[in-house]
Order: structure tokens, then C-alpha cells, then sequence
């Protein structure tokens, strides 16, 4: 019976008649091919043949071109112009055409292809065909790829099918209308009297697909769930009694059970219609218990029907008794020799700590131990377990554990159990040195694959527990000696060596557990030497580095000298950012000794409330406060006490050239705060992820949110500064690392005596974008000031002054405006309709851009008035918007 | 040559898999992941996947809706992850937000992907059960059958799944009615023979 002689095909006689290779020979040579290329070669010409013969458009080749067509894409190479060919098949009238043709449709094509449409019309003849076997096909082909509007056109016959006298068609009708529910849930009512009938079925496969198909239903549609729960509860009580119950099977025996299969799909039409109905739960808890006494479990499919009964119990209403039951499966599958049976164990009991807590702690032991385990499956399972289990009671217990595992776990594993150990000692630390102390640990450890939030938030907690700052800062020199190549523990110790400097020399603030050191002003900068000179630090480790060394030269003043060398050399980076800082602090450093202690005070506390907020809504909500252009004014505040510190002249404020158009000069000059705030608060802030580096260690440059072009990216910081925008509003004071972002380029360019400081535009607080001159003719000047609504950055407001520059009055003065489609334009009435000589009427325009960030504004206009009683019209094209409106 | 060889040497053929199945030898896994590109489907297996040992696509069949790019991108990642597992780990993988339940017969892996809270085990079950049929339709079926016959493999997997759901549990009944219509098929090929053949001898 199975095809044996090179019979692939259905015809093997006319294959030998006509021209074109045979599907067997096709698939020999393309197996013989040795290279891709070769493979490739053959494919193209057995497709080339192929097309060919379609366009000769002989029936007789047709099955064997879409069988090749299948395999050709099987191999993953393109076969569309073979989808009519399926549609030809199935509508011819034999069986053997139809087969294959129903075949390569469901191959070929995919329920979105228009195509399928086309194929409607058959299904329907044939689900109405005479043979038995063409409907099977039909029911097959439309339960495996129908769409919505084939669902709705053809629910009708596949109903009537499901009463059909063969049951082999009254499964699959059954089967195909679980897909139709799915599509369209509308049609669930329909199905509810056919779907209840097959539940009374003798045969199993009927039996199964009926049981799905009520499940489905249920699932679906309320009406459905209340109606068969009341009706079918304890006919499938009785069902699964008996197939429990039933004597050796042959046919359907898997391993001991009887139809494990049926087993499972009753076992989970018991589940809906148990839950949240103390009724029907009372009703199933014997057959449930004798299920889960019962069943074997020495073989797969026992542990199969277990787990879905372990399912069942828990999700139906609470029957305590039943659940122990249900908790000690879970026990025995835990330990479980199989691999397999130990993955559900630990993905069940996740479930079973909603009403078990106590029960699964039990077994926390074992679950551990599978942390531990060499297949990563089951490891992430039991990660995930033990993070629920995790409470004030046990988790210094529980982290000691993880802890120890990290030193020696897979190095693809480390980044999530780190993770995972970080979000436990957050949520869990009963005190602040314990957390440090962890923290410490994970980052010796795993320091290179801990998250950025993760140890910003441990700086804000360090900066936070004041009396312990000596305690930390002697920690992290210790371990960054033993661990100098993890690149976030190194961060951490150097922004501390930098911040607190002074008491790791002096041994400030011991506590009693730890043992003194001795630890010399040179050795603290040899350790942040070494990172900046370290070849593969990243940028922002040799930026803090920087400032930290910055730092250090106030609070080391024996060594300055040595520190400024250092900083010296950096000149010669070939990251902009680091030559640009070195020269600024190189000049700090030589010509402002005066004011240097206070530039590089500590950093005020930073605010861990303002910073959990932030992080926890760090991610969508902060797009929307982003684009509100409120959040220049912290920024801008920060500076002024700056710049009043450095005495720099208030007109180098902000040299920041306004026109958007300039960012890439801005950023080519290290970037000025008050610019890209200002236009931060003009533009939705795209990558508004909020970087809290940025408020927290205040390094590197914030570019301006509109930075998206790659050849601004490549100049500016990477991996850090992705926001700018609410870069340091927490910090108001002046510390010193303001002034890399805070201070302006404008106040930079001061300490930089060979560059020239632009001219200043603008105060800090000024409007987001320039004036233009919108219009002017010699009697008439046109200026617009703009604005941004708060909330939508799609709005901006205009502001138009009309500025009459001749002598005459206008009277009846009327502007009017048109735009293109995506914007759309709000008028509010003007000031005046009459234009005094010399004088000026204002009148507001709100433009709203669709396209807001694709494109800009574009505006026609057209100016009417009467001047000496006489009409003149003046119209012009307004295409000098600043970008970014 | 040297792929015809090595499909041939007998420990990477299924024949041998009569054993396997006693000693149950399994290895699956699960995947699961957080950005899930994948349509979203429902019903219990989104896809069955049958791919040999070098990576070959031996059969694919899929229940919720993927366009051709994503076919093949889930094609690339899931060998990718399922050849490299190790023996005698789990037999599953999570991967996008998915399980992907597998299992080695001989030098095929079968996979079907289901949803994180469907019973995995069972999907082991439907796998093995696929199989038997295969095997007793074949006779020991081995990896070339189902390349040289892939059309009836599919054929077969038709009689088993429907939308993703299994349609029944007796491998009896699934012979029956493929036998059925292979005779059926037959028939058609003599009617037409003995046609083609009038047809000859006329002109």
C-alpha cells in the first residue's frame, strides 16, 4: 500500500507520457547536489519547466508540478506562481487531483492570501459532494486555513456536516468549527445544540473533537458556558468515569491509560465549566480524585492526564482536600528522575503559590537544587519559581544561595539569574548594608551583565545611606582590585572614589566587621587611572572616570599635579566627548583654583523616591511629561546658579545657535543644555527612555532628542545620553558634574580660551524655536513666534504679528491661510482688522501635524485690506517653519 | 553523494526507531520569550515542524497564520535552538512567549509549538503518536520516506490535526481512512491508465 516503487505520484502511466521530470527524479537530483549553488541551479531550472507547463496549461502535468512546487517550497524557495495551479486541482472533479490540489493549497498559501477567496466556491460544492472522502478534504483544508469571510460563508454546511452519518466527517466538521468560533466568535451560538449532541457520541474521535468543540465554545461565549454547564456537567462526569474505568483497549491503550487524549480534553471541559461554579465543582471531585489517585505515572501519558488534572483541580472552586491531592503530584513530579515531568513540576507550582504559598515553600529546597540544573529550560523555570518564594523570611537565605550559584553558573545564564537576584535584594533587603553588600557581590560577579537601572539604583542607595560611604567606598576599592573587569562594579567604585574620596584614605567612619586598610591618595587614583587608561572601558566608564579624577584633584590636593597629568593626557582622546572634558578640566584645574573645592563639592542626596518614580515609569509614560515643554525650566534653573558661579558673563548664557538645523554643530561642540532642553520640549522625545544615568552621575553630553540621524549619533556619547530632556532636574545644586551638561557650551567656551563664544540668542528660558519673518513685501511684514501646547506635540501655537512699514492705514485687514491635508489649521480671530502706519495687529494660529516629526510646516497665505478705500491683495508661500514643529 | 550517504547509515535512520520508542528516549524543550512577532493564534499547536538533524525542512504545517518571511525566520531560530540542545535535557523550549515541545526520532526532530499553559506533555504524546501511524504506514519508516514521500505524510498529519486539535486517537482509524483513499487514488490511476492507454492505441 505505501508508495514504493517510485510512485509519488497518482499517475505514474501519463508521467512517463509526457515531457518534464518526475517528482522522484526531481528530488534525487536535487539531493545529489553538492553545493547550495548547484541546488539552487536545479531548483531554477526544475521551476523554469514548471512554469512552463503551467503556461501550457495541460491537466494532465498539473499534479505532479505542484507536488514538485511543495518540495521546491519545502526548501524554502518561492512557489506563488503555483497558487492558481491548487485552485485548478480542487476544482477539478477527481479525487486524486483534488487531494493533492487541497494539499498544495494549504501549503502554498496562507489564510491572508487573496487567492483563498478564490477557492470558496469549491469548498462549498465539495462539502456538498456525494463522496465521503472529497468532504473530509473540504473540512480539512477549510479547518486549517480559513479566514473570517470564508468562516462566515461556509459556517451553514459545516454545521449540517456535523450531524453527518459517517463519523469520520463528523469529526472533522466538529474540528473545522472550532476554527470557524475562532474566527468569528459571533457564530458561537449556532454551534451550541450541534456542538452538545456529539458529547452522547460512542466514538473516541468524534467524542474528542466534540469535547474541543464545547470547550471552544465555552471559552467563547458565555450563553454557551452557562448552557453547558448545566446540561453536560455530569454526562462528561460520566464519560470520563467510564473511559477511566474501561477495560484494556487495544485500540486506543497508550501505555496503560485509555485514550490519554480523551482523557485530557474532558479533564479540560471540566476545568471551565468548574470554575467559578461551587456546583459543578462539588460535582466533579470524585471522578477528579480518583483520576489523580488512579492514574499510573510511570509513563509519559499518566503524567500527561496527571498534569491536566492538577490543572483541573486547581482552577475549579475550592475543594482543599482535592488540592493537597494536587499539591503532592506536584511534589512526586519535582522529584522526578525525568527531566520533562521536573519542567511541568515547576511550572505548575508557580500556579500553586496563589493558594499554597506554605505547600510549595516546602519544596524550596529541591527547587533550588534545579537553579542549578544543567538544562537551561528547566534552570529559567526554577529561577522564576524561587523569585516567587522569596519573602523577608528567607531571603537573605535564599540570595546567599543564588549568590554562591552566580560564582560558578554558565556565563549565559549569569545575566538572568544576576537579574533576578538584583530585583529580589531591591524588593526584599531588610537593611541598606545588606543590600550593599549584595549588590557588591552580584557586581563582582556578574558586573557585565548587570542593567544600567540596576546599579544607578544602588548609587542612589549608597549616595542615600550617609553613614556608610566610608563602609562602601573601602568595599568597592577592595573589590574592584580582585575585579577590575566588570565594567559596572567598576563604575560604581569610581564614581565613590570620586565622591568619597577623602574617607577611603583616611578610613573614615569604620564600622566594627570591617578590617582597617591602608589605603594611600595615589592608590585611590591609580584605580581610576587604570580605568581610563584601560583600553576596553566604554565610553561612559572613562567619563566618569574623568570627573571622578576631577574630583579627586580637589580632594587630593597633595597629588593634584600627578591628576592633572592625567587629565592632560586625555586630550589626545579620540572619543570628542573625553578631549573635550579633558581640555575644560584641565582648565578648571590650572586657572580656577579659586572656585575649584566648590565646583567639586559632593554631590548633594540624590532623591530615591524622585528616582524609583522615575524608573518605574521610565518607559511609556515618560514620553508623554517629555514632550511638555515645563521640563526645560529645571534644566535651565540649574544653570543659572552655575553660571553665576563660574562668573562667566551672563551673555555667553546660552551661545546655543536655535535653528534646529544646527544640532549637528551643537553636538560637534558638546552640546548645550539650554537648546536641547528647549528642544526637547518641542519634539515628543523619542527616545525618551530616561536615561537616569544622566540624572544621577550628570556625565556626558545630553544630545538633542532629535538626534536620530546617524552621523550625529556616531559623534555623540554612545550607549549613554539617550535623554536629554530631564537630564538633572533633580540636582539644583552646584556639584560639579552640572557642569558637563548644565553649564552651557556657551560657558564652556569661557574656560576654553581658544575658541570663540558664539553670540547669545536667547535666555535659558526663551521659546523653544526662533521668530520668523514670515512674509514681507514693502509695505507689509509678517512675523511668527511659536509655541507648543503642553501635552501634544503635534499642536503648535502661532503667534503672527503684522507689522505695517507704510505710511497708510489698513482697513478691512484679513489674513487667511491654507495648508496641506496633514495639517490642520485653527484661527482665532485677529487683534484688529485695522493696521495703523507703523503700527502692528497680532493675531493666533493653532497648526496641528499630523506628520509631526516627518514633515514640516508649509503654510500659503493671503492678505486682503483696503488701503485709501482701494483693495490689495498680497499672497505668499510661508516655507521657513523651524523643523520640528 | 555524500548527504545520500549519510541519510542511508543506519544509526541516522528511523527504522530504528521501533526501539526508541520503548525506551522513550526524548529530548524537549520549551521556549518562551518576551517580544512574541508571532500572530497570534489560538488552538493548541500553531505549527508542527519536522526537521532532520543537518537542519533539512522535512515537513511544515501551520495552524495559525505566518507569512511566508515569518515561516521562515521561526524555520531558522527553532533549528537553530532545537539541534544544538544537548541530549538528554527537557523536551522543551520557551521561545517568544511559546513552548516548543520536540523530540528526536533517529535523525529527525519533530517539533510542535504550543501555547506557554498548554500540556506539554500531551503534545509529547502526539508526537510519538504521529510517528507510530507513520511507522505503520511505511513499515519502519525512515527518514527517506517521508522526503520521498512527503505528500503522504501530510496526508497523514491531516487524519491526526485540524485547526491545531487533535482529531483522533485511534491509529487504526487513521490507516483505515488513508488506505481508503489511497485505493481510491489507485482506482483513478488505472481508470486514467487504461484510458491513456485507448487513447495510444487509437491514434
Amino acid at each position: 500500500m505505501p508508495a514504493g516503487e517510485g510512485t509519488a505520484l497518482p499517475h505514474p502511466i501519463m508521467n512517463s507520457i509526457f515531457s518534464g521530470t518526475r517528482l522522484r527524479d526531481m528530488i534525487r537530483s536535487i539531493r545529489a547536489c553538492k553545493t547550495a549553488a548547484e541546488e539552487r541551479g536545479v531548483v531554477r531550472k526544475e521551476c523554469a519547466d514548471i512554469r512552463a507547463s503551467i503556461n501550457e496549461n495541460d491537466p494532465h502535468d498539473r499534479h505532479r508540478n505542484l507536488a514538485k512546487l511543495m518540495f521546491i517550497h519545502m526548501l524554502g524557495y518561492p512557489t506563488h506562481f503555483g497558487q492558481m495551479e491548487c485552485l485548478k486541482l480542487i476544482a477539478s472533479p477527481g479525487f486524486p487531483e483534488k487531494r493533492i490540489g487541497y494539499l498544495g493549497l494549504m501549503l502554498l498559501l496562507d489564510e491572508r492570501q487573496e487567492v483563498l477567496m478564490l477557492v470558496t466556491n469549491s469548498l462549498k460544492q465539495d462539502l456538498n459532494h456525494t463522496n465521503q472522502y472529497v468532504v473530509g478534504l473540504a473540512l480539512c483544508a477549510l479547518g486549517n486555513i480559513c479566514s473570517a469571510e470564508m468562516a462566515r460563508d461556509l459556517a451553514p454546511e459545516v454545521e449540517r456536516l456535523i450531524q453527518f452519518r459517517d463519523p469520520n466527517i463528523r469529526k472533522k466538521a466538529a474540528l473545522c468549527s472550532t476554527r470557524i468560533v475562532r474566527k468569528v466568535p459571533d457564530l458561537a451560538e449556532n454551534f451550541i445544540n450541534a456542538a452538545s449532541s456529539l458529547l452522547k457520541e460512542k466514538h473516541h474521535g468524534v467524542l474528542i473533537t466534540g469535547v474541543q468543540l464545547c470547550y471552544e465554545l465555552c471559552t467563547i461565549n458565555d450563553e454557551a458556558l452557562e448552557y453547558f454547564r448545566k446540561k453536560c456537567t455530569e454526562g462528561l462526569i460520566k464519560t470520563l468515569r467510564d473511559i477511566t474505568n474501561s477495560a484494556y483497549q487495544p485500540e486506543y491503550d497508550v501505555a496503560g491509560i485509555t485514550d490519554p487524549f480523551l482523557h485530557i480534553r474532558l479533564l479540560k471541559l471540566l476545568r471551565v465549566l468548574g470554575h467559578g461554579d461551587a456546583d459543578a465543582s462539588d460535582l466533579m471531585t470524585d471522578i477528579l480524585a480518583q483520576v489523580a489517585t488512579k492514574t499510573e505515572s510511570n509513563k509519559n501519558a499518566g503524567n500527561a492526564v496527571l498534569y491536566e488534572c492538577v490543572e483541573t483541580i486547581m482552577a475549579i472552586e475550592d475543594t482543599s482536600s482535592l488540592r493537597v491531592l494536587a499539591i503532592n503530584i506536584l511534589g512526586r513530579f519535582l522529584s522526578n528522575r525525568d527531566n520533562n515531568i521536573r519542567y511541568v513540576a515547576l511550572n505548575m507550582l508557580m500556579k500553586a503559590i496563589a493558594f499554597d504559598d506554605q505547600a510549595v515553600q516546602r519544596h524550596r529546597v529541591t527547587i533550588l537544587e534545579c537553579v542549578k540544573d544543567p538544562d537551561a529550560s528547566i534552570r529559567k523555570r526554577a529561577l522564576e519559581l524561587v523569585s516567587l518564594l522569596v519573602n523577608e523570611n528567607n531571603v537573605k537565605q535564599l540570595t546567599k544561595e543564588l549568590i554562591d550559584y552566580l560564582e560558578i553558573s554558565d556565563e549565559d545564564f549569569k545575566e538572568d539569574l544576576s537579574a533576578k537576584i538584583c530585583s529580589i535584594v531591591e524588593k526584599f533587603s531588610p537593611e541598606k548594608i545588606w543590600y550593599i553588600d549584595q549588590m557588591l557581590k552580584v557586581l563582582s560577579e556578574a558586573g557585565k551583565f548587570v542593567k544600567d537601572d540596576v546599579w544607578h539604583a544602588l548609587i542612589v542607595v549608597i549616595s542615600n545611606a550617609s553613614e556608610l560611604h566610608g563602609y562602601t567606598v573601602r568595599a568597592l576599592y577592595k573589590a574592584v582590585l580582585t575585579y577590575s573587569e566588570q565594567e559596572t562594579l567598576v563604575r560604581v567604585a569610581i564614581w565613590c572614589i570620586g565622591e568619597y574620596g577623602d574617607l577611603l584614605v583616611n578610613n573614615v567612619g569604620m564600622l566594627g566587621i570591617e578590617d582597617p586598610i591602608t589605603v594611600t591618595e595615589s592608590d585611590a587614583v591609580d584605580v581610576v587611572e587604570d580605568a581610563i587608561t584601560r583600553h576596553n572601558s566604554d565610553m561612559t566608564t572613562k567619563a566618569m572616570a574623568l570627573v571622578a579624577l576631577l574630583k579627586l584633584s580637589s580632594r587630593f590636593p597633595s597629588i593634584s599635579e600627578r591628576i592633572k597629568d592625567i587629565i592632560v593626557k586625555q586630550k589626545g582622546s579620540l572619543l570628542l566627548e573625553m578631549q573635550q572634558r579633558a581640555i575644560e578640566f584641565n582648565s578648571i584645574v590650572d586657572r580656577h583654583k579659586n572656585i575649584r573645592p566648590s565646583l567639586v563639592e559632593r554631590m548633594p542626596v540624590l532623591d530615591e523616591a524622585t528616582f524609583n518614580v522615575r524608573r518605574a515609569g521610565s518607559l511609556p509614560a515618560s514620553v508623554s511629561t517629555m514632550a511638555k515643554p515645563s521640563v526645560s525650566i529645571p534644566n535651565g534653573v540649574a544653570a543659572a546658579p552655575l553660571v553665576d558661579l563660574l562668573d562667566l558673563g551672563s551673555d555667553d548664557i546660552m551661545a546655543a545657535p536655535s535653528s534646529s538645523g544646527a544640532d549637528f554643530l551643537q553636538d560637534l561642540l558638546g552640546v548645550d543644555l539650554g537648546s536641547s532642553s528647549a528642544q526637547s520640549g518641542a519634539t515628543p522625545g523619542p527616545k525618551a527612555g530616561a536615561d537616569l544615568l544622566m540624572d544621577i552621575l550628570s556625565i556626558g553630553t545630553p544630545s538633542p532628542a532629535q538626534n536620530n540621524t546617524s552621523s550625529v549619533d556616531l559623534l555623540s556619547t554612545p550607549g549613554i545620553n539617550k535623554n536629554p530632556s530631564n537630564a538633572l532636574d533633580t540636582l539644583s545644586s552646584p556639584a560639579l558634574p552640572h557642569i558637563a551638561t548644565t553649564a552651557s557650551a556657551g560657558g564652556m567656551f569661557d574656560l576654553l580660551d581658544g575658541l570663540t563664544p558664539s553670540p547669545s540668542k536667547e535666555a535659558t528660558n526663551g521659546p523653544a524655536y526662533p521668530p520668523i519673518v514670515a512674509y514681507e513685501s514693502s509695505t507689509l511684514k509678517i512675523e511668527f513666534t511659536f509655541s507648543k501646547s503642553s501635552g501634544n506635540p503635534q499642536e503648535t501655537n502661532v503667534q503672527a504679528t503684522f507689522i505695517n512699514l507704510s505710511p497708510n492705514t489698513f482697513t478691512d485687514f484679513i489674513f487667511q491661510a491654507a495648508v496641506p491635508k496633514f495639517l490642520q489649521l485653527h484661527l482665532d480671530p485677529a487683534s484688529s482688522n485695522t493696521l495703523p502706519a507703523s503700527g502692528n495687529i497680532t493675531q493666533n494660529l493653532r497648526v496641528t501635524n499630523s506628520q509631526h516629526g516627518k514633515k514640516s510646516l508649509v503654510m500659503r497665505m493671503r492678505i486682503g485690506y483696503k488701503v485709501n478705500g482701494k483693495d490689495v491683495l498680497e499672497e505668499g508661500q510661508i516655507n521657513n517653519f523651524p523643523r520640528g514643529l | 553523494m555524500d548527504r545520500l550517504m549519510s541519510l542511508c547509515v543506519p544509526s541516522l535512520n528511523l527504522r530504528m526507531h521501533r526501539s526508541l520508542i520503548d525506551s522513550l528516549e526524548i529530548q524537549s524543550c520549551y521556549l518562551l520569550s518576551e517580544h512574541s512577532c508571532l500572530a497570534s493564534g489560538f488552538g493548541s499547536i500553531h505549527f508542527v515542524l519536522l526537521v532532520s538533524r543537518q537542519g533539512k525542512v522535512r515537513l511544515t504545517k501551520w495552524y495559525s497564520p505566518y507569512t511566508q518571511k515569518e515561516r521562515s525566520k521561526v524555520i531558522r531560530e527553532l533549528s537553530g535552538v532545537i539541534l544544538n540542545r544537548g541530549p538528554k535535557l527537557c523536551n522543551f523550549v520557551e521561545w517568544r512567549g511559546y513552548k516548543v515541545v520536540y523530540k528526536r526520532y533517529a535523525s529527525l526532530y519533530f517539533c510542535m509549538c504550543i501555547d506557554a499553559e498548554d500540556n506539554e506533555l500531551e503534545v509529547l504524546e502526539i508526537i510519538h503518536h504521529y510517528v507510530e501511524i507513520l511507522d505503520r504506514y511505511f513499515g519502519s519508516v525512515c527518514e527517506l520516506d517521508l522526503i520521498f514521500n512527503f505528500h503522504k505524510a501530510y496526508y497523514i498529519l491531516d487524519e491526526l490535526l485540524i485547526a491545531g486539535e487533535i482529531q483522533e486517537s485511534s491509529k487504526k482509524t487513521v490507516a483505515r481512512i488513508i488506505s481508503a483513499q489511497d485505493e481510491m487514488v489507485e482506482a483513478a490511476k488505472e481508470e486514467a491508465g487504461s484510458i491513456s492507454y485507448i487513447i495510444a492505441q487509437a491514434s
